[in-house]
């Protein structure tokens, strides 16, 4: 990319996402209005919510699953496999690492990191399952992570929750549900309210910032050193950018291929973690969706780590702050989720207008460059 | 091997089906039940097998021009709640119109991003099925909430747009005239085979709604329409390869645009089936279940040819059909022996085409489920739901290599490039 002033590259880079935002909150509020709300008033009383110390605890908390799952699905991303059963995984993983880790008690740093293992290994298997077949059957990725999502989502999580109830299975039918057996508390992971009370005020409402942030913030600079910094992460950006180049240049392409959904899975089972460390048992209503947001965050992060955090936090802050819009009337809260699919498809199709601009840009600078040489 | 390659799709499907039957009869006959091809299932196997059906078909109009939509799901939400707010508001049939508008919106939207602004196949259909479901809630907490004993989740039941029993075949009326029952006939002698034919083949033509009517016929016309005419031509030729129909003077991008739209549309009208009462009468939220995905599997299936189609379309209907109605669970554990026989065929295929590995996995899967079946009684109820899509896996598994997909299928096509 010779030739362009940096200062230009940068602007093209930051004006999609914000672009895409711009449009996002302008459709919502023509949406708004259509329906008689008032577009000015939604949005303060969504800020002015969120600007309380307890609602960015919340913010926080909502964005740190949503983190993890944005770099689980970025990480297929990156080589052009498409992980949608980032759902099915986490919620796979985080009742079966719930379930067995409610049955031993070991040293609190050892009982943690067995639940973490755990549910890494089931989300890699799961997802790595779905990449052997791709290899070794040519089943597309996309159909098979579905249907091993629907699987997990429509069968086999509800009835293993009614099976490994706590006190006993359960008749199938009965109303009453609750959840697996709780983890003893040391296999929880600590709240982090003591260090942010350092530097704010006390936290109150009962709110508690988790500790899963520091694993997400682990999994971030993982995924960064792994994928910029090391000779695995250059074939992996490789085969996805060109894969017959890397094949070529001495990648193999069906290892890559099943690597990377395992690495994919992997993550996404720690997208669980967030409510398991919480409440301290997978509920038989867990909560739902992380793992298509995360996709989406993935797509408007652009698969970069910071990207994914800002978009992990934006999308969490949409979720977070809707709740008040109940409280204050200003708008029905659903404008949020229409929000949220609109800045997915502006983001990506702004992405794609930045890069022919891009494309434009590089074709003129490349030709002025030769016309000068000529 | 080869001539059955060469007869026509249809009779080639109907070969199947045939041997699909005399299979389940088989295990019938072992296990001594008749739920497996009762009129009753039959009918259930068609009900689920129709959104299958409208979506698998959808997705070819869309493949075949080069687009993949993956948004078929998004697609067929926008049907489900247009559908149900039309035929609410204004009447049966101008909900199935309201559905097929809405689905056709949402194709428009898909068609905008990936031919216009060239966004990754998939990736706009992630987008537009995270979007829908958005649309679906906002529009049900503005409008449904107003509508008596509607909320932000359900709306109220749906007047339906009526259903037809086929005469002669199922003793329809004429006019009022009540004709005779002829595979209902045959159905009551118990001959062996026939008999269980005649019953599956009755469900299909007894009490079906004209929705259904409409999705059957629109699998020959599909048929013709793709390959019989100067339309359809041109539509593969997008598909298959753009830049040579640029060369012809097409405009690549409005038959990507007609495609995508026509396969929107169609995925509607499978959302607009989902809230007749001929399915459930009502809009849920998360109603879909995955049946958009499970058409894009019939699809795939179906080698992106109509009859195909219709063929997985059925095939994947036909658990949930049977385990729709089976309180006791017999049939589903029947339909264990049903796989483990059909994996032991596959096996068998296998060999004779001498793919060894083919051969061992089918074998080995075969081998797992007849140990299941003869070592319980029932299966536990979770076994109901997640078999269709475990037979969707089992198919792509051993079928997915010998299809071919239109050749410029996912790629992302602009005027100009060669």
């Amino acid at each position: 990319m010779k030739g362009i002033p940096f200062w230009r590259r940068a602007l093209l880079t930051v004006a999609a996402p914000v672009a895409a935002l711009i449009f996002a909150v302008l459709m919502s509020s023509i949406v708004l209005v259509i329906s008689g709300s008032s577009p000015v008033q939604a949005f303060s009383d969504m800020f002015s919510h969120a600007s309380r110390l307890e609602t960015m605890v919340d913010i926080l908390n909502r964005a740190t699953p949503l983190y993890i799952a944005g770099v689980a699905a970025a990480i297929g991303f990156r080589m052009n496999l498409f992980n949608i059963g980032v759902e099915g995984q986490f919620l796979l993983a985080a009742l079966i690492a719930a379930h067995l880790g409610a049955m031993v008690v070991l040293p609190p740093v050892l009982h943690v990191l067995f639940i973490l293992v755990i549910a890494i290994m089931v989300g890699a298997a799961y997802s790595g399952f779905a990449g052997v077949l791709k290899v070794t059957r040519g089943v597309n990725e996309v159909i098979s992570t579905i249907m091993l999502n629907a699987i997990a989502i429509s069968g086999l999580v509800a009835y293993l929750v009614r099976e490994w109830q706590a006190g006993g299975a359960i008749e199938p039918g009965s109303a009453q549900r609750v959840g697996t057996a709780p983890i003893a508390p040391s296999g929880l992971l600590p709240d982090l309210n003591t260090i942010v009370e350092v530097f704010t005020r006390e936290i109150r409402q009962g709110k508690q910032l988790t500790g899963v942030l520091v694993v997400a913030i682990i999994v971030g600079i993982g995924y960064h050193v792994l994928v910029n910094r090391t000779r695995f992460g250059f074939d992996l950006r490789a085969s996805g950018i060109n894969p017959f180049a890397a094949q070529v240049g001495g990648v193999p392409p069906k290892r890559m291929v099943v690597i990377a959904m395992t690495l994919s899975g992997a993550v996404a089972g720690l997208v669980g973690m967030t409510e398991i460390m919480h409440v301290g048992f997978f509920p038989a209503n867990p909560i739902r969706g992380l793992g298509f947001t995360g996709i989406a965050v993935a797509l408007l992060g652009r698969n970069h780590p910071v990207g994914i955090v800002f978009a992990a936090l934006i999308f969490a802050f949409l979720d977070v702050s809707s709740g008040v819009l109940q409280f204050t009337g200003a708008a029905s809260r659903e404008i949020v989720v229409i929000m949220q699919g609109v800045i997915i498809l502006a983001a990506v199709v702004a992405y794609e207008i930045a890069r022919r601009a891009r494309e434009k840009e590089e074709a003129r600078a490349a030709a002025e460059a030769l016309a000068v040489a000529a | 091997m080869s001539r059955l390659a060469n007869l026509p799709a249809w009779l080639r499907w109907g070969l199947y089906a045939a041997v699909g039957v005399l299979l389940l009869t088989v295990v019938q006959g072992f296990d001594n039940t008749d739920r497996l091809t009762s009129v009753t299932s039959s009918q259930s196997m068609l009900r689920w097998a129709i959104p299958i059906l409208l979506a698998g078909l959808g997705g070819l109009y869309s493949e075949r021009a080069g687009v993949v939509n993956i948004g078929l799901e998004g697609m067929m939400i926008l049907g489900t709640w247009f559908g149900a707010w039309g035929a609410i508001t204004f009447g049966p049939w101008w909900g199935v119109v309201a559905g097929i508008v809405g689905g056709a919106l949402g194709g428009l939207l898909h068609a905008l991003a990936t031919v216009t602004f060239g966004v990754d196949h998939i990736i706009s259909g992630v987008a537009i099925n995270i979007l829908a479901p958005g649309i679906t809630r906002f529009l049900s907490s503005e409008i449904l909430t107003t509508i008596p004993g509607g909320s932000i989740t359900q709306s109220p039941r749906v007047p339906g747009v009526g259903s037809v029993t086929i005469p002669f075949l199922a003793g329809g009326n004429i006019g009022g005239w009540s004709s005779p029952d002829v595979l209902g006939w045959l159905g009551g002698q118990g001959w062996f085979f026939i008999s269980d034919a005649a019953n599956l083949a009755k469900g299909l033509v007894t009490r079906v709604s004209w929705i259904t009517v409409l999705a059957l016929i629109l699998v020959p016309l599909t048929a013709w329409l793709v390959w019989r005419t100067r339309f359809g031509l041109r539509l593969r030729i997008c598909g298959e390869s753009p830049a040579a129909g640029e060369a012809q003077g097409i405009d690549v991008y409005r038959y990507k645009y007609i495609g995508v739209i026509i396969s929107g549309a169609l995925a509607g009208l499978a959302g607009a089936f989902i809230v007749s009462p001929e399915l459930s009468g009502i809009y849920l939220e998360g109603q879909t279940t995955g049946r958009g995905f499970i058409g894009l599997a019939a699809l795939i299936f179906g080698n992106w040819r109509p009859f195909g189609v219709l063929g997985g379309a059925l095939l994947f209907g036909y658990p949930f059909g049977v385990g729709l109605r089976d309180l006791d669970g017999s049939a589903s554990h029947s339909l264990i022996l049903v796989n483990a026989i059909g994996l032991a065929a596959v096996s068998v295929w296998a060999l004779r085409r001498s793919k060894r590995g083919d051969a061992a996995l089918a074998a080995g899967l075969s081998a797992l489920f007849a140990i299941w079946y003869f070592s319980t009684d029932v299966v536990p109820d979770v076994w109901i739901n997640i078999l269709p899509f475990v037979i969707v896996l089992l198919v792509l598994i051993f079928f997915a290599q010998r299809l071919r997909p239109p050749a410029a299928d996912g790629l992302p096509y602009r005027k100009g490039q060669t």
